[in-house]
């Protein structure tokens, strides 16, 4: 799988190389400033992208900003965008295109070597990775989900970080059946239409959060 | 202005007209006591503390007539300057201070013919609305009474019921009139009294210079606190997490070829502890300078600030480009700091925020539909934003009767620092 990283932070950008190629990725550009990132996206054309959102030569959002970019000139190019911190108006704006292969994560995420592989590989794949801190700012604001049971919101946290129906279960210690039927509780509550497909379903539950 | 706004305003400038021509008769009475108490003074004992009184009680009325000013849209800043040390009230120091201070002698010259003026403006502002208020009342009763005994305006005296129903029109249109022109008279009194109540431009200087001090003192008072907080915080937070986590590395090494299994254990306690470092890290960060400020300036900030609310905020701005750092952070935390004691106290609904501009002067406000009653004089979140904006020479108003709404506005002159890319 190719992927392109952009970190300004050398030990981090070899980190993340190292760590990705121990994994069979294949690490096509690592760029390190961001007006040289958009042109290694739109040429490269990688299977995933993972870019930190602050890069120099401004120390801003060029990162996030080059990010969106891609996404509107290749619909979709799944992009993982890392942060040292987790703005949920950060999270509204890559959710304005309705595709999926979108994630946010904190950077400290990266230490749970794991788990952060599949995040990556969920990604590529056009799904969801959001980043839980995000999910709970998320959560705290919608006061409908008051009509939730604590055990609902719990599995609608799930959904919203991009889990699978198996990986809740897994996570919640109960069988699937239970999470789907958990699901569709939470779905007709909320009034969404129920879906089966899990990428629109975490892209719906996310864009209502976002409301 | 909406017919009901320009009602206001009139009836407005009537109230007041009305307190400020009351006011104005004592204006003499003040005046001939302090010259009392000036005449005293060499007397020893008691001259000095007489003299003290009559001028506070001069000064208590000089302000409240600054107060009436303000209230009728003119500032008038107060000029005295602040005591000299151990200048107690009724001491030779103090007695001093008072005499060479020209806003004595400038609140003297004002006593009579701002009295004289204040009570003539006054009576007229009150007279011509209340004429009018007569001729409306006059012909219900007149009818009512079935008897025509008194003239009104242009009929005097009113020969019959016919002329009788010409006073309903022509005292709405002197009360109309009365109502324009209170105002003006209101305006014309507050601008003879800022003639003289106002500070000349040395005296200006000299509040401006003491002004600098105590804000300088309040700035380097506040950064230093900060420093110590953000020391205290490094120090019993993130150092002493990290300092965990080398022991326990360290204890891993050594563990290692005898246990695995154990030092396995301990390297995911220490990765855990690294975690919450960095957590605790992020947080003090927010603190001090949030990163979504660094990134996205001002109004990112504040729309970001907007969507962690409980409530739904509007945020509008015009900000063409980003403002300096220190001036961004300054403006930033107080927005916060407003917004949140919004969430603390106000039981809003809807919060709105506005970011403007306009000629090098910044206003912000921030309001909200929520209970209203916010004091800053009660309480710390409000008065610590006044002495954070008083550093970049910003002011702070709060407007908030009871039953809301609440708006804080806050000025600031600013530049920016470069355009939006």
């Amino acid at each position: 799988m190719r992927v392109v990283i952009a970190e300004d932070l050398t030990l981090l950008r070899d980190g993340l190389t190292r760590l990705l190629e121990a994994f069979g990725f294949e690490v096509v550009e690592a760029v390190d400033n961001g007006p040289a990132l958009l042109p290694a996206l739109l040429g490269h054309r990688p299977d995933v992208a993972i870019i930190d959102v602050r890069l120099p030569p401004t120390h801003t959002d060029e990162g996030l900003k080059a990010a969106i970019a891609a996404r509107a000139a290749i619909p979709g190019l799944p992009v993982l965008v890392l942060s040292q911190h987790v703005e949920p108006l950060y999270a509204h704006e890559l959710l304005t295109d309705s595709y999926g292969g979108i994630g946010y994560l904190l950077k400290e995420r990266v230490s749970d070597v794991e788990e952060f592989v599949q995040a990556v590989e969920r990604v590529a794949a056009g799904g969801t990775a959001f980043d839980p801190e995000v999910v709970t700012k998320l959560l705290a604001r919608r006061e409908p989900l008051a009509v939730l049971t604590p055990r609902e919101r719990d599995v609608l946290g799930h959904i919203a970080e991009g889990r699978s129906n198996a990986a809740i279960a897994s996570r919640l210690f109960i069988t699937e059946k239970v999470v789907s039927k958990y699901i569709n509780n939470i779905f007709s509550k909320l009034g969404m239409p129920p879906s089966e497909d899990n990428n629109r379903r975490v892209l719906a539950v996310l864009m209502y959060l976002d409301g | 202005m909406t017919p009901r706004q320009w009602i206001r305003t009139g009836l407005r400038a009537t109230v007041s007209s009305f307190f400020a021509a009351g006011l104005a008769t004592l204006n003499a009475p003040v005046l001939a006591l302090w010259l009392v108490g000036l005449v005293l003074s060499p007397v020893p004992v008691l001259g000095t503390d007489l003299l003290a009184v009559t001028t506070t009680v001069v000064r208590w009325r000089a302000d409240l007539e600054r107060r009436l000013a303000a209230r009728a849209g003119v500032m008038i800043r107060r000029p005295y300057p602040p005591e000299p040390d151990r200048a107690d009230l009724g001491t030779r120091r103090w007695l001093r201070w008072i005499i060479t201070d020209p806003a004595t002698w400038r609140d003297m010259a004002w006593l009579l013919p701002g009295g004289l003026i204040g009570a003539a403006l006054g009576a007229i502002a009150v007279a011509i609305p209340l004429y009018g208020l007569v001729g409306t009342v006059l012909l219900p009763l007149w009818l009512f009474l079935g008897d025509v005994w008194f003239g009104y305006a242009l009929f005097w005296p009113t020969a019959n019921v016919g002329e009788a129903w010409l006073a309903l029109p022509q005292g709405l249109v002197i009360l109309v009139a009365g109502l324009i022109v209170a105002p003006l008279l209101r305006a014309t009194d507050v601008r003879f009294a800022r003639l003289f109540l106002a500070p000349t431009e040395a005296a200006e200087l000299r509040l401006r210079v003491a002004h600098l001090t105590t804000t300088r003192a309040d700035a380097i008072d506040a950064q230093a606190a900060e420093l110590r907080r953000i020391e205290r915080d490094l120090h019993d937070g993130a150092q002493a997490r990290m300092v965990s986590v080398g022991m326990t590395i360290g204890l891993a090494e050594r563990l290692v070829h005898r246990d695995p299994v154990a030092a396995l254990k301990l390297l995911a306690e220490a990765r855990a502890s690294s975690t919450a470092a960095l957590v605790e890290l992020r947080h003090l960060v927010r603190g001090i300078h949030p990163p979504v400020l660094a990134e996205r300036g001002l109004e990112g900030a504040v729309r970001a600030l907007a969507l962690s609310l409980p409530v739904r905020a509007e945020v509008t701005s015009n900000l063409p480009g980003r403002l300096d750092t220190p001036l961004e952070s300054a403006v930033y935390f107080a927005v916060a700091e407003a917004l949140a004691n919004m969430g603390r106290h106000s039981r809003a609904r809807s919060a709105w925020v506005t970011i403007r501009l306009w000629e090098g002067v910044l206003v912000v406000r921030v309001g909200d539909d929520g209970v209203g009653g916010a004091d800053p004089a009660r309480g710390t979140g409000l008065a610590g934003i006044e002495r954070r904006l008083n550093a970049f020479d910003g002011t702070m108003a709060v407007s908030s009767p009871r039953g809301g709404p609440t708006v804080v506005t806050m000025e600031l002159p600013c530049a920016l620092s470069s355009p939006k890319t």
